[in-house]
């Protein structure tokens, strides 16, 4: 999968679980500060992807990732270990 | 040998002292609503200095006694399932025992944190079911107030004090268990008091582990009582998170069951929140005679432990 395809799956993901609509679901925007998305729905969106993924994101990875792109960024680069 | 160990009544203590969202600590940062979409909780009950562990427990389990007719001096063994004594040594059971008139019973203290009621509950029923005891008092008493950083956000808006108390005696059929137990100490990080020191949540940590694992834990509980979610009247987990209940209620697949959602007025009571749950159901009539609840405490160490009873 590409960067593009990563993030356009990845977002339809956050809008299901979060109900945030998936266009606002862009690279350079943060869970926290521009999505509102907290702790437990970060949880929530990294079960998702690693299912619907094929991946693992630890605990202390999730920690790490703020933006949107850091988090396609990451199943990019997992996905390619895998 | 008896067959089997049930309830006959619970009793409950909480603090008078109501908290909520906007009465916590400004330093904490947070609102009504910010807590409230994260965690489910509007208020908590906070104990006052003349409330202890040990005078919640021996409240709560003095009205479970008195209200299934049984005389204090006829208690064989104390359970106390605690994490927040003040004291590291002596345990709280024995004074509990003392406070209540159980002056030839056996007493002592769990530390299985949020899933010590249920690890007592058990214990309770094998001693029963063995011929050790006739009547077992088990309490789930907790003042985590004492153990809070009041400028730790993570922590600090989830919890409240209380207890809550079931006594159990023998049965002409089990009523209570089998239980599914298990623990995983390499997760023992996640919830911790270090030694002179405030409680450490990993939140974020527990809701994946608690989100992951519950729903199979539940469904093991089930089985090994003989039936299936389906026929569960009532649901009673550990109230930790509205959100982790609700991602159990629906994994779970129980759709005839009340789902106990004690944790909104309640806070997280640790041990004490599944007979607090209980006690308070069973007064308002969402609980009824005959009833079969699946009871299913999680918490740190990590350790858990499901198990199916009868409402008495």
């Amino acid at each position: 999968m590409s960067n593009d395809e990563i993030l356009t799956e990845f977002a339809r993901l956050v809008q299901e679980i979060t109900g945030i609509n998936a266009a606002q679901v862009t690279a350079d925007k943060s869970f926290t500060n521009d999505l509102d998305v907290d702790s437990l729905s970060m949880v929530e969106v990294a079960t998702a992807a690693e299912d619907r993924f094929g991946i693992a994101i630890p605990d202390d990875a999730l920690k790490n990732l703020k933006t949107v792109g850091d988090a396609v960024d990451f199943i990019a680069k997992a996905g390619v270990a895998a | 040998m008896t067959s089997g160990a049930r309830i006959v009544a619970f009793g409950e203590h909480r603090p008078p002292r109501v908290v909520g969202n906007d009465d916590l600590p400004a330093a904490l940062g947070t609102d009504d609503a910010w807590i409230q979409s994260r965690t489910g909780i509007r208020s908590r009950r906070i104990a006052g200095p003349d409330e202890s562990v040990v005078s919640m427990s021996a409240d709560a389990a003095g009205k479970a006694l008195a209200g299934a007719g049984i005389d204090p001096a006829d208690v064989d063994l104390v359970l106390l399932a605690t994490c927040s004594m003040p004291t590291q040594v002596p345990g709280g059971a024995a004074q509990v025992a003392s406070a209540l008139g159980a002056r030839s019973a056996g007493a002592f203290d769990i530390n299985a944190a949020c899933a010590g009621f249920c690890y007592g509950l058990s214990a309770a029923a094998d001693a029963v079911r063995a011929g050790t005891a006739r009547t077992v008092v088990v309490v789930g008493s907790e003042k985590l107030s004492d153990w809070m950083d009041w400028t730790d956000r993570r922590s600090a808006i989830l919890f409240g004090d209380g207890a809550g108390a079931a006594v159990v005696q023998a049965a002409s059929k089990p009523s209570i268990g089998p239980v599914v137990w298990g623990s995983d100490g390499t997760l023992s990080s996640l919830i911790d008091i270090p030694a002179g020191g405030k409680l450490n949540l990993d939140g974020p940590a527990v809701f994946r582990w608690a989100t992951t694992s519950l729903g199979d834990i539940a469904r093991r509980a089930c089985t090994a009582a003989g039936i299936t979610p389906a026929d569960l009247d009532l649901v009673v987990p550990h109230q930790a998170n509205l959100r982790i209940i609700t991602a159990l209620a629906r994994s779970l697949g129980a759709t005839n069951a009340v789902v106990a959602d004690d944790i909104v007025d309640t806070g997280n009571t640790s041990a004490a929140s599944i007979p607090l749950a209980l006690a308070r159901m069973t007064a308002d009539g969402r609980a009824r005679p005959g009833d079969r609840a699946l009871l299913l405490g999680f918490g740190a160490g990590m350790t858990w432990a499901g198990l199916v009873i009868e409402v008495p």
